[in-house]
């Protein structure tokens, strides 16, 4: 029992350190100075206007701020185009968040009885961290010639192009008429890059990246979320007053990937939606939206590479052999399918957004079998299908505080192969969170950030495939200039 | 020798004239602002109290936190945001130097302000803008001392012709507008570099060649309202003293013809003719090549 005491002491002043902790930082929180509350500050600095203008809490857009991206990021009047700016003034943000988090997974994959990755454990970690960087650079080239370029970085440093793309708006003096090329996020109303989540498992919404399992510890090989950036060409449309919302889109089908790496196959997503005021409560939205795609099941052309990566004890080169596809001679595509309905409803400070989901993968895709000329999938195998839900309200308590609640399921109707377990897969998440904006001006932005998630998922995990729960929680200082 | 009995009288007089009128105005104190105000657009109520999260949320970077117009971003504007204590609107309904109607509130805040920073605000419901046109009024006391003015009447506009369109031609030279406006509408007449707005800062004459919407509106009931009107807080004084209805009708004729790049069936009218296409040739410039967008 001695040997346990310091252990138990160390557990114990781990906890009154970590209420501590919390204290302080609901503390700081609820005691920060009120002054009047600074959006992308490119834009603000440039109409000079709050970022509580264009966003119910930055990054999520107002119904003004939608209607400001819809327009080429435009006001409408004479002072959109370059021109009316300082000589000097370049339109650049970057953003970042130091942040403490504590992450917990139920089930990691460790060493121990079973050999090596054999046994599974629970592991809790703690500890300061910030995010990558984000360089916003976006805004207008000239009156309706729009463009947005965003480097984003992991927490290394490692930068890659999150959003590149040119825009021509109002073509024609028409707002029917907008034609972007590049790589973008989709028209999605909710949009996941202005989510106001930011951890490990808040910070993403799950229906928008989920995909089934072919079978327990098996995920499919092909990759895509609707979430992700795609790369393409689209046409939006929308009523002057943004009430309306049309777009259509042709995409390289890889998932936002440069380089063609897969085939050259395209997809198509559609969206829709149409506000409409109802009295004192404010303007309400309903839409729709489809993502019709398809992904190679294998390569035409392969190339097998050697390379040396060192040298054995007897001073001989050790080579290194792999195969890989030719990108770009993906083929034997099938086919997969996204769509839903959104509603996005506001009563007075109060807003929620609803989704309902359904996807479904080809039996090729969801089995990982190649489609070969003559091959026939295994027996058992067939098309994974599966619903989801999101529901997020958000309470705007003034434009400095947002409380937010969200909760998201998927369940699994149809499996890969018959003999999986029915709810292989099946997942709910749950987020809680709150973002307080100690200033609010057109100069730059800061948040103090706090937020805890924990997802459920059945049959996840790496060894065992039996059921995971990971959880975070987080308390940041998000902060863009 | 002076009359003692007089002066001592005269003096009680000079002692006691300006005390009894000090007197009577401090019975009258002067109308403070009214923290609950209301406004009535149509079938629409709107209340201050909503309108005021409204306005924190949108409208103080610019206006100010008491709408005195000293919001953050005021010092980088070149027009200043409007100061709502000073209750001075350019665009009414009613006659100079009077307080707008509430739906003039309402249809400036819908409509934005070409070629200033305020933008269009119809992304918000109508009950959001109406709400705030309610907030707005509880920053000056002129909204408790004084009833807005009656909207002036504009008669049914007369039959477009080629007579009318001359006629308004002649007004804006007997009326003097080419003063500010220039002699072909672009704003750079010989007094237009002097000319300050009531927070003394240089304003602009409205280049007529460069849009078709001024501030106040694109039709023509629009145009023939600001004049009539006037632009309070700016030196575009009203006319309706010195220009009778059916004249005004035919300076809005003259004045569309001026926006050589907008299509109307009074520029239309004006080219039909032998005299009117030589003068708008002469002072249109197409197909420049530089793709700036910038309007010649």
């Amino acid at each position: 029992m001695d040997c346990l005491r310091p252990n138990a002491v160390r557990s114990g002043i781990a906890r009154v350190g970590t209420a501590l902790l919390y204290s302080v930082a609901l503390l700081a929180v609820l005691l920060i100075d009120c002054r009047p509350a600074t959006a992308i500050p490119a834009f603000a600095r440039k109409y000079g206007m709050p970022c509580s203008s264009c966003h119910e809490g930055w990054p999520k857009l107002s119904y003004f701020g939608q209607q400001f991206k819809d327009n080429g990021y435009q006001m409408g009047n004479d002072r959109d185009a370059p021109i009316f700016q300082q000589a000097a003034y370049w339109p650049v943000t970057f953003r970042i968040t130091p942040f403490w988090s504590r992450e917990s997974t139920s089930k990691a994959q460790v060493d121990g009885s079973n050999g090596p990755g054999g046994n599974e454990a629970k592991i809790t970690t703690d500890g300061f961290n910030w995010t990558g960087l984000d360089f916003h650079t976006g805004g207008t080239l000239a009156k309706n010639f729009s463009f947005y370029v965003l480097p984003s970085s992991d927490e290394y440093g490692a930068f890659h192009f999150e959003s590149v793309w040119a825009r021509m708006d109002n073509i024609l003096g028409s707002s029917w008429l907008n034609v972007k090329m590049g790589k973008f996020e989709l028209d999605n109303l909710l949009s996941e890059k202005r989510i106001l989540t930011l951890t490990g498992v808040g910070g993403q919404y799950w229906n928008y990246h989920f995909q089934p399992f072919s079978q327990p510890g098996v995920p499919e090989n092909y990759v895509f979320g609707i979430g992700d950036n795609q790369v393409g060409l689209e046409w939006m449309g929308h009523s002057k007053d943004d009430r309306t919302r049309v777009s259509a889109a042709l995409l390289t089908s890889s998932d936002g990937n440069p380089d063609v790496p897969y085939g050259k196959s395209y997809d198509a997503y559609f969206a829709a939606s149409r506000a409409f005021e109802i009295g004192s409560l404010g303007v309400q939205r309903v839409g729709a939206f489809a993502y019709f795609g398809q992904a190679p099941t294998y390569y035409q052309f392969n190339l097998t590479t050697s390379s040396t990566v060192g040298t054995d004890i007897n001073s001989n080169p050790v080579t290194s052999t792999t195969t890989a596809g030719i990108a770009g001679t993906g083929i034997g595509n099938k086919g997969f399918q996204r769509y839903g309905l959104i509603g996005m409803f506001y009563v007075k400070k109060y807003n929620m957004t609803a989704i309902y989901f359904r996807g479904s993968d080809s039996a090729w895709l969801g089995t990982n079998t190649a489609a070969v000329p003559g091959a026939t999938l295994p027996a058992g195998a067939q098309s994974p299908k599966w619903n989801g839900a999101l529901f997020e309200s958000n309470y705007d308590w003034s434009p400095q505080l947002v409380l937010i609640q969200r909760y998201e399921l998927d369940r699994m109707s149809q499996q890969a192969f018959a003999s999986n377990p029915s709810n292989l897969g099946n997942l709910d998440t749950l987020t809680f969170g709150l973002r307080y904006y100690p200033f609010i001006s057109s100069r730059a932005g800061f948040a103090y950030h706090a937020e805890y998630a924990i997802i459920w998922q059945k049959g996840a995990s790496p060894v065992t495939f039996s059921n995971l729960t990971t959880s975070s929680l987080l308390f940041g200082f998000d902060f863009a200039f | 020798m002076p009359n003692i009995k007089n002066m001592c009288l005269n003096v009680a007089v000079a002692l006691i004239l300006p005390a009894a009128l000090l007197a009577q105005q401090a019975d009258q104190p002067p109308a403070k602002p009214s923290p609950h105000m209301e406004s009535h657009i149509g079938n629409l109520n709107g209340h201050s109290e909503a309108g005021a999260q409204l306005y924190y949320r949108y409208c103080w970077g610019c206006h100010g936190a008491r709408g005195n117009g000293d919001g953050e971003n005021a010092p980088y504007l070149n027009i200043l945001p409007r100061n709502f204590v000073a209750a001075t609107f350019k665009c009414r309904s009613t006659p100079t130097g009077t307080l707008p109607l509430d739906s003039d509130i309402y249809n400036s805040i819908g409509r934005g302000f070409n070629f200033t920073n305020m933008p269009s605000w119809n992304a918000l419901s109508a009950q959001s803008r109406a709400d705030l046109v309610a907030f707005i009024k509880t920053f000056s006391a002129r909204w408790v001392a004084e009833k807005p003015g009656d909207p002036i009447q504009i008669p049914a506009e007369p039959k477009l012709t080629v007579e009318s369109i001359k006629h308004g031609g002649e007004l804006f030279q007997k009326l003097e507008c080419w003063k500010c406006h220039g002699q072909e509408g672009r704003g750079d007449g010989p007094s237009a570099s002097t000319l300050t707005d009531s927070n003394d800062q240089p304003i602009r004459p409205y280049n007529f060649t460069s849009d078709n919407r001024s501030k106040c509106g694109k039709t023509n009931a629009d145009l023939y309202r600001i004049f009539m009107t006037g632009l309070d807080g700016t030196p575009m004084p009203s006319f309706a003293d010195v220009v009778k209805p059916e004249e005004a009708w035919d300076l809005v004729h003259y004045l569309r013809t001026l926006q050589y790049n907008n299509k109307s069936p009074e520029l239309a009218l004006w080219e039909s003719t032998p005299e009117g296409k030589a003068i708008v040739a002469s002072k249109k410039v197409e197909n420049t090549y530089t793709g700036s967008g910038v309007q010649p």
